[in-house]
């Protein structure tokens, strides 16, 4: 168990040392740092005392370390676009994406599973048939695609929905919240909806096929033997086993919905994280692109990390055969 | 079969029609209305020039007055007729799809033979070699794994446009969008190809050709990648798709090709500005034309997958 956990924490801090090595290569590389910090008017030798101060003439290696201090104490540098610190924009624009993943994930969970479990239980059902299809074509969807045609639909044709933005914010501490007001509330529908669709196909797809395996084994044959009701078999028995690898799954699907609110927040123009890192990508402005890139792995990272330990809490057959397969 | 002599053997063609993959593809529905589409599609974007009304890049061939015309009405001034309507600049929406489709199919073609190159060589070398590379790469697989495909091309198209001059980002747009979407799905081919690697090479052809001295890049080549194609070609078409899918995200976010060279991804982009003033046309037909393509291909890949493996059906 520890040199388990041990390998993975290895394994996690060199993924993360790889990904420094890019950021930083990516800022030491990309254009001449001291140029695009000062003047034209500038002499040599200014350029030089800058150089020196910034550690700019130090070996490769040596500035890499240097680096991963600054990242470590939370400095990645200033916005070439914005002149502002990369931390500070980043923290400004978190709240919005986590916001926005969070009430996604939530509903996509919720729904899945509840689809799933109906779907599985009335196979024959026109409805059950009718949701399998559409959840078809919400899989085949791009995702920027179901944005756009949810604006169409929903805020130029019928006009119910803001088709951008996160309405009126209110600031509590250093988080800016959209939930407390009822313009924020609305902003949220199409973009939540738009990021939390394919995941919820996902979720109801696997809930449905764990559902009609579960449903066959012999325990549930017994149950129903010992004069059950549906409702206790259903909910009490099957859908508690078939949660294990549900949850696994949506735990490591929570990356790939901070990953595509990048996607979501552009089509909605979303203050968040993502469209952020779009426009940086856009203007090749590196502090931020480098600062991003080590944000996203870190939490690729953790989330992984975890699952993987979660499975070795959960499932003790694997503890069992890695202690075997040692001796 | 005594009295079968080589003259009754069928031709090529004759034993292609009744093979079994292509009696599959003739009595499943959907593959064969997926295969039209798809073939419609293709054959539209290669032919764009032959056979789209106007070239929707030549300003000589526009007609400013000829904008905003909905589709199949007369526009207001010179009368013209389109099937699909034209956009703010005049273009044939009709025809800047074509060629719209023609960048994103060469984008998608690009981006999965590199994939599949870099893929099938590396799950080569290492199911045969095995030892500290095939470690070394299958934790970087690993690795590569946990993240989606789509982020991943764009952090890699990212990095490579800040690190490529400002003066050239323009012209290798289309390079570097096809290597980024290539990388971000190389692993998949590369696990097929280990995997199935491992199993062929302990069978005795292979053992057969080692003994009478064959060179190993020999053996690789002509005796165990034959063999290990069939599951490639299931990855390269559902690859496809998702390749053409990330293409057009890329490019509808603006990060992706340049606006002289649109693909259906900025073609939607465009459209998208032109909702909210009712010009629903230049939106829509792009984008039907891309869930069509994309929808196709992937129906044709499971279809495929399907066909090949014995098992499923």
């Amino acid at each position: 168990m520890t040199a388990f956990i041990l390998r993975r924490l290895v394994q996690s801090v060199l993924v993360m040392l790889v990904v420094a090595l890019i950021s930083f290569a990516l800022f030491r590389f990309v254009g001449d740092p001291v140029a695009s910090l000062m003047g034209q008017e500038a002499t040599a030798a200014d350029r030089d005392a800058l150089r020196a101060r910034l550690g700019l003439d130090q070996p490769f290696w040596m500035q890499f370390i240097d680096y991963i201090g600054r990242v470590l104490r939370g400095d990645f540098g200033i916005s070439y676009r914005l002149q502002q610190p990369v931390a500070e924009l980043i923290l400004q624009r978190l709240p919005a994406t986590l916001e926005l993943a969070l009430v996604s994930g939530i509903a996509a969970f919720v729904l899945g599973v509840a689809l799933g479990v109906y779907t599985a239980l009335n196979r024959r059902g026109w409805l059950s048939n009718a949701i399998m299809t559409v959840s078809l074509i919400g899989v085949s969807l791009p995702t920027f695609l179901i944005g756009v045609l949810l604006i169409w639909v929903f805020a130029v044709e019928l006009q119910w929905l803001p088709s951008f933005g996160r309405g009126e914010v209110v600031q509590i501490g250093g988080w800016r919240t959209g939930f407390l007001t009822e313009s924020g509330r609305v902003a949220l529908i199409l973009p939540a909806i738009t990021l939390g669709l394919y995941q919820l196909t996902l979720i109801m797809r696997l809930v449905r096929a764990e559902m009609l395996e579960v449903l066959r084994t012999d325990y549930i044959k017994f149950a129903r033997a010992r004069g059950l009701s549906n409702r206790a078999i259903h909910f009490g028995h099957a859908l508690k086993n078939t949660l294990v690898p549900v949850i696994t799954i949506t735990g490591l699907q929570l990356g790939s919905i901070i990953a595509f609110a990048i996607i979501t927040e552009t089509v909605f123009q979303w203050p968040g994280v993502g469209a952020f890192f779009i426009n940086a990508v856009r203007f090749v402005d590196v502090p931020v692109m480098a600062a991003y890139l080590m944000l996203i792995a870190l939490i690729f990272v953790v989330i992984n990390l975890i699952v993987d330990l979660l499975y070795y809490v959960v499932d003790p057959r694997l503890r069992v055969d890695r202690g075997a397969a040692r001796h | 079969m005594s009295d079968f002599t080589p003259e009754d053997r069928p031709n090529a063609l004759r034993r292609a029609w009744d093979s079994d993959l292509a009696y599959s593809f003739r009595t499943s529905p959907v593959a064969l209305v997926s295969g039209v589409v798809a073939t419609l599609i293709i054959l539209g974007a290669v032919l764009a020039p032959l056979i789209a009304p106007h070239n929707p890049f030549d300003p000589a061939t526009l007609n400013l007055m000829d904008g905003f015309t909905p589709p199949m009405e007369p526009n207001a001034f010179t009368g013209n007729v389109y099937w699909l309507g034209t956009d703010n600049q005049g273009r044939d929406v009709f025809s800047t799809i074509l060629y719209g489709a023609r960048t994103s199919l060469f984008v998608g073609f690009a981006a999965v033979l590199f994939a599949m190159t870099l893929g099938i060589t590396l799950g080569l070398i290492a199911g045969f070699r095995g030892g500290w590379l095939d470690g070394l790469l299958m934790r970087v697989a690993d690795v590569q794994l946990t993240f989606p495909s789509i982020l991943l091309a764009l952090l890699i198209f990212g990095v490579a446009r800040g690190f490529i001059p400002a003066a050239y980002r323009e012209a290798m747009a289309i390079w570097v969008l096809i290597v980024a979407i290539g990388l971000s799905d190389w692993v998949q081919y590369a696990r097929v190809v280990r995997g199935a690697t491992m199993v062929e090479k302990n069978k005795e052809y292979v053992q057969a050709a080692r003994v009478i001295g064959a060179h190993p890049v020999k053996i690789l080549v002509r005796h165990i990648l034959p063999n290990v194609m069939g599951p490639v070609l299931v990855i390269a078409t559902i690859g496809l798709a998702l390749a053409i899918i990330a293409e057009a995200t890329l490019s509808f976010l603006g990060v992706g090709l340049p606006p002289t060279q649109p693909s259906l991804g900025t073609l939607i982009r465009i459209g998208q500005g032109f909702l909210f003033s009712g010009e629903w046309w230049i939106l829509a037909f792009p984008s039907a034309a891309l869930l069509a393509l994309a929808l196709s291909v992937n129906l044709l890949g499971d279809w495929l997958r399907d066909a090949l493996n014995p098992r499923l059906r």
